[in-house]
């Protein structure tokens, strides 16, 4: 029997916050509701004891009311809990804390109680449950008491099936493909099927799924490889035929034609790595979490986060900083919009936020740099790019394992959440998905991730280990099997540290867990090794050896789990051919319209462009104390900061930065991918460059989020895409050092817009010299970098006012030249203020640092433009804004030369005033401040 | 000059250790950060340090309310090597995390109430996590021995924490506080006027960023050793950390004021 405690605080800010969702879903009859934490007890403890948790853990003398038992309802009571196998931190530490107190042998289930007070109807009930108190997919719940479920006595589990491939027709091929959600295709299948014939046997179920995780999308990124034909129909009906070795090949031959001495390593590990000072070097990463996002936001953020933290561990970095872009559907999305089997955006943008804040913040890392869009092709499937970037001193990563080494997982546990992770996100989604695929979300354990990170800074610095990598998608196959590809390995799952009793040897091999981290360790390394674990609390397993033999052996116990050839593993996969099209719209140039003060504060307003503060400060992004510019800036700290400026902690002997921005831009992509390439990269460099970054010293990532590869139309976009990144490298002179597709962003059949990420990585000379877009002083000269235009197709304004261009701005001409002059000026200490010009346009860029700064602008449009709206808001790429004071005139024209315009003035005035000709547009300050903050939409 | 040993326990999840031994190393001091596993192994010892800096971060990753489950492990496992500390007047600091499981643990406990301590830490009014820049001011009353050198002084640091808000347990806890001088820091109102210009916040957000009572930012024991607050004054250590504006109010004479205290 268990006991019951039950803790509930006055003023807890949750109760509130249901009312508050409550009024958004129109449950208006809701009047309050109580929240109640249940701590569900198994173990006998005496009654004593049990008011000493209390008092001693679980209920804060100030603010806590406990008691046993359940209490009467004082309205509808609904209790939630996290389903069997979900994390359940508190649980954990409950049960920890226990044996301090002497109870060594309880065990904890908790729940949440919400009594729902008001005249509710049961709809209204239904609604909040599965608007917003439950996720199904990793929770359950039910009316009244919701009885706990303690994991009960599973015996050992090692049975492994055998699967006969070779009585099965081609259709049944898929249909096993399907039912096992393994993502492979025919001719995959089919490959499968011949092997084992060619050895006379049938696979065993892990064999099966360790190939179809090494096989996965995810893992071998088969469309990145394909050879593909791309027809290209211009808008002039000619008609150009292209062949494409491999779009990844294509990225990468750039790099290596481009070469940076400062280059280290591009692409061949889990990050780029490039040299930060004479000691050390820098690793980025960039991943993304959609599917997981989509079904269990918080989860599947908060993974997001761990995962590519963990990219940037298993190249022996010490992580140092976060990232993260998201695309959301519209928040104010009406219920009848919302299709079946999805969440609202709104929910999903709340999850999203908290699990990414969850994970960076408890890792200590700052969260430096991100963005936010909207659009209606994001509500069935969002996206959520979380980036991190790393440490680690230069030639301190080793990735050569010998044989004899010992195989050793450290960190997380082994549970059945996150089975199937890589081949999930290898297929589209639909209003079943949540229920097919549920196992592949997991919620994260951020403090056990900590306990690696501290693990692998100094069993790196001890030189224990001689190769690294972490457990990701596919768990223990794809990284034991990528680990052991030179040599091979034989692992024995038996000792493997499991969250419960009673997975079968195929799901210990595959389960995915954010947390876990596999070093190759001579076995003179291991005793070292074990030490510090114990030092740092972090737990570990030896699983095996590399032996030489390249094969894959696996056992559990004496039980022969996988038998594969390494070479069948990772060179088997079939080379996929796949065609792509892809049709330029008919060339128009929009409608014309008036511009006034009334659109500039729409502009303002407009999701993609207002204020993220309440999202931002949610981040930690002062941990570690290296931030030297934020994502806001200016006296009241909500200005938009173009880029951030970290120094790495223990960097302090000499001035430099590394600095972080990111390009993205939709909009573009769906008349011209090529172009949103060009774009996204020019986007992410004036950024980084207004702040102060060297232009020569920038890395790029890509990530593209397509829809799916097999279908032309897509792919299409996507090979555009590739080619505008390949020509972008080559024009900025910029290399690519890391990238990600994730493909299969389609739900119920609709793609979404084919949305590329660049995110640039580069160095700040001297962080006495950084500036933003908050500087500017009265009496500073306005400067325009860079010229406009009047094409507004994919333009923030064409949007908003449905002007119904396609034609899109040419990108500059001679990039790294222009930018060049901009970071000298900088650098050279006579720019007060600098920030880029993209969404919205001249006229939003302006505002923006008259709202950074509180300080008024005067600015009169440059010569050439049609009308005063084209003026104003066209994103023409490769422009940025400068203020300098009017005695460093003569110095701003010399460093800045024929790329530069003096375009206007500030003043001490509260106003922004745009001049076009003889027609001025004004806006007051005020207004833009609430205009942009949201206090007062327009 | 000798550098004094300033102990600075890591429990899992803590995570300002870095910044708070590069502030006391700054201030003058000899950090040293050593697991609490191993503390409680007694390889280090406790005694062996003339100061105790508890950093800030997740202990435990705030399972069962933040600083919890560290306060159980200093009451049951260190609980003499904190009172003999306390006794010897050596300084103890805890930032955030470390604040609040001093609070937790009893160390910082208020005023003394039926149910035990009169103060807590707790969720922050906005319910949700908030990290921003804030101006403190350093209580000219405050009993803190080792606070007195920088009595009345202004500084500005970022707050960064879920569970910040300071709670009491009855409206006489306050007075009694501030009778007793054990309020140490409180957020002031500094807008965007120029530094050290700030009067009191008066409760108002976003100068008071939690809702704290009586806009506390962090008090001290009967002792005046034992301080804590939650703003995190180590991340203001140099002039380049500062986000804008004016010069003035680092947090290094605060580490300084410590590491003089444990000479």
């Amino acid at each position: 029997m268990a006991l019951r405690i039950e803790v509930t605080a006055v003023d807890d800010p949750k109760g509130p916050r249901v009312l508050a969702a409550a009024q958004l879903l129109s449950v208006e009859r809701l009047r309050e509701c109580v929240v109640t934490r249940i701590y569900n007890i198994r173990g006998g403890p005496a009654e004593e004891q049990v008011e000493r948790l209390c008092l001693e853990l679980l209920a804060d003398p100030v603010v806590d009311c406990w008691s046993l038992g359940r209490s009467s309802p004082r309205g509808h009571a609904i209790e939630v809990a996290v389903q069997p196998g979900v994390t359940d931190a508190d649980a954990r530490e409950l049960e920890r804390g226990a044996r301090e107190l002497g109870l060594p042998d309880i065990e904890v289930t908790t729940a949440v109680r919400y009594d729902l007070i008001g005249d509710v109807s049961a709809d209204d009930i239904e609604k909040l449950v599965a608007r917003e108190l439950v996720n199904s997919t990793i929770e359950h719940w039910s009316h009244g008491v919701l009885e706990p479920e303690f994991s009960s006595a599973v015996p050992v589990d090692s049975t492994v099936d055998v699967i006969d491939l070779s009585s099965l027709d081609d259709g049944e091929l898929i249909d096993l493909s399907r039912r096992r959600v393994l993502s492979l295709d025919l001719a995959e299948m089919q490959a499968i099927r011949a092997h084992f014939r060619s050895e006379g046997r049938a696979p065993t179920d892990a064999e099966l799924e360790t190939l179809a995780q090494t096989w996965s999308e995810h893992c071998v990124h088969k469309t990145f490889r394909a050879l593909i034909g791309l027809t290209h129909r211009r808008a002039d009906g000619s008609e150009i035929v292209t062949e494409h070795d491999g779009l990844l090949a294509a990225l990468r031959a750039v790099t290596e034609e481009l070469d940076p001495w400062w280059l280290r390593s591009a692409f061949v590990d889990d990050a780029g790595i490039v040299a930060f000072d004479d000691e050390n070097d820098l690793a980025f990463k960039v991943e993304t979490h959609n599917h997981p996002s989509a079904l269990e936001p918080f989860g599947g953020a908060n993974t997001g986060v761990g995962g590519v933290v963990r990219d940037v561990i298993a190249v022996s970095a010490r992580p140092i900083a976060c990232t993260d872009v998201l695309c959301f559907g519209p928040v104010d999305l009406c219920d009848q919009d919302l299709p079946a089997g999805v969440l609202h955006p709104r929910r999903v943008r709340e999850g999203v936020v908290a699990g990414i804040a969850d994970y960076g913040n408890k890792l200590g890392l700052p969260t430096v740099n991100g963005a936010v869009l909207y659009s209606p092709g994001y509500i069935g499937n969002p996206l959520v790019y979380c980036g991190a970037l790393g440490l680690l001193p230069h030639g301190s990563h080793p990735t050569e394992a010998r044989i004899g080494d010992r195989i050793i997982s450290i960190g997380g546990r082994v549970g059945r959440d996150g089975i199937h992770g890589a081949t999930f996100s290898s297929a589209g989604m639909d209003a079943m998905t949540a229920e097919t695929v549920g196992t592949a979300v997991q919620i994260g354990d951020p403090i056990t991730e900590k306990g690696c990170i501290e693990v692998v800074e100094r069993a790196r610095d001890a030189g224990l280990y001689t190769a690294i990598t972490d457990c990701g998608a596919g768990g223990f196959s794809s990284s034991v099997g990528e680990m052991g590809e030179a040599l091979g390995v034989e692992v024995d799952l038996s000792g493997v540290l499991l969250k419960y009793p009673g997975l079968q040897p195929w799901e210990i091999w595959l389960s995915e867990a954010q947390e876990r981290i596999v070093l190759a360790v001579p076995p003179a390394g291991l005793p070292a090794l074990v030490d510090l674990c114990d030092q740092w609390d972090v737990e570990l397993t030896d699983l095996g050896e590399f032996t030489g033999d390249h094969r894959l052996v696996v056992r559990h116990g004496q039980t022969a789990v996988v038998d594969l050839s390494m070479k069948f593993l990772h060179d088997g996969v079939p080379r996929r051919r796949l065609q792509a099209e892809w049709v330029d719209p008919e060339v128009r140039s929009g409608r014309q319209a008036p511009f006034d003060g009334d659109l500039l504060l729409i502009m303002l307003a407009h999701p993609d462009v207002a204020s993220n503060e309440d999202i931002v400060r949610r981040y930690d992004h002062e941990v570690r104390g290296g931030t030297v510019v934020r994502p806001m800036v200016g006296p009241h700290a909500d200005g938009p900061a173009d880029a951030a400026v970290v120094k790495p902690l223990g960097t302090g002997g000499h001035p430099s930065a590394a600095v972080l921005s990111n390009g993205i831009c939709p909009r573009v992509g769906v008349l011209d991918p090529h172009a949103m390439a060009l774009f996204a990269i020019d986007e992410a460099v004036r950024n980084l460059v207004a702040v102060g970054g060297d232009p020569d010293r920038v890395a790029l990532l890509d990530n593209f989020c397509w829809g799916d590869p097999t279908k032309p139309d897509r792919l299409g976009g996507l090979v555009r895409a590739v080619q505008g990144c390949v020509d972008g490298a080559r024009a900025y002179a910029m290399p690519f050092i890391s990238g990600k597709d994730s493909l299969f962003n389609e739900f119920n059949g609709e793609a979404i817009p084919g949305t590329l990420l660049i995110s640039a990585l580069g160095l700040v000379p001297d962080i006495s010299r950084v500036v933003t877009s908050a500087g500017a002083r009265p009496g500073d000269d306005v400067w325009l970098v860079g010229s406009g235009s009047d094409a507004m197709g994919g333009s923030l304004i064409d949007g908003i006012l449905g002007l119904n261009a396609t034609e899109v701005p040419e990108p500059p001409g001679t990039p790294l030249l222009r930018y060049r002059a901009v970071h000298r000026a900088i650098i050279g200490g006579i720019v007060t203020s600098a920030h880029d010009c993209s969404d919205g346009g001249l006229a939003v860029a302006v505002a923006e640092m008259a709202i950074a700064s509180r300080h008024g602008f005067v600015v009169t449009a440059p010569e050439g433009s049609v009308d005063p709206l084209r003026a104003f808001a066209n994103e023409t790429p490769g422009r940025i804004l400068i203020t300098a004071a009017v005695s460093d005139r003569i110095a701003v024209r010399s460093a800045l030369g024929d790329h530069s315009a003096l375009i206007g003035d500030v003043d001490d005035t509260p106003t922004i005033r745009l001049r076009f000709g003889d027609h001025t547009t004004e806006v007051a300050i005020g207004d833009a401040v609430a205009a942009f903050k949201g206090e007062n939409r327009p | 000059m000798t550098k004094p040993p300033v102990l600075i326990p890591h429990a899992s999840g803590t995570n300002r250790d870095l910044e708070a031994a590069q502030a006391i190393e700054a201030a003058g001091g000899d950090p040293r950060i050593v697991h609490v596993d191993v503390l409680r192994r007694g390889t280090v010892k406790w005694s062996e340090h003339a100061a105790i800096l508890l950093p800030g971060g997740f202990s435990y990753g705030d399972a069962l309310g933040a600083g919890g489950r560290l306060a159980l492990e200093l009451r049951t496992w260190f609980a003499s090597e904190l009172s003999d500390a306390v006794d010897s007047g050596r300084p103890i600091l805890g930032i955030c995390n470390g604040f609040q499981a001093l609070v937790k643990a009893g160390l910082l406990s208020g005023p003394r109430r039926p149910g035990g301590r009169g103060v807590t830490l707790t969720h922050n009014a906005g319910g949700r996590f908030e990290c921003r820049w804030v101006t403190l001011g350093v209580e000219p009353s405050c009993r803190s021995g080792w606070l007195a050198a920088i009595a009345g002084a202004v500084v500005r640091c970022p707050v960064a924490h879920g569970e910040g808000r300071i709670a009491v347990s009855d409206s006489e806890v306050v007075d009694s506080m501030t009778d007793a001088g054990l309020i140490a820091f409180r957020y002031l109102d500094s807008g965007a006027s120029p530094f050290p210009a700030a009067g009191p916040a008066f409760g108002e957000y976003p100068a008071n960023p939690n809702g704290s009572a009586a806009d506390i930012a962090g008090i001290c024991d009967a002792t005046g050793a034992v301080v804590g607050l939650m703003p995190h004054p180590e991340d203001h250590i140099f002039d380049w950390q500062r986000p804008s504006g004016d010069a003035g109010g680092s947090g290094l004479p605060l580490f300084q004021a410590f590491v003089e205290a444990a000479r």
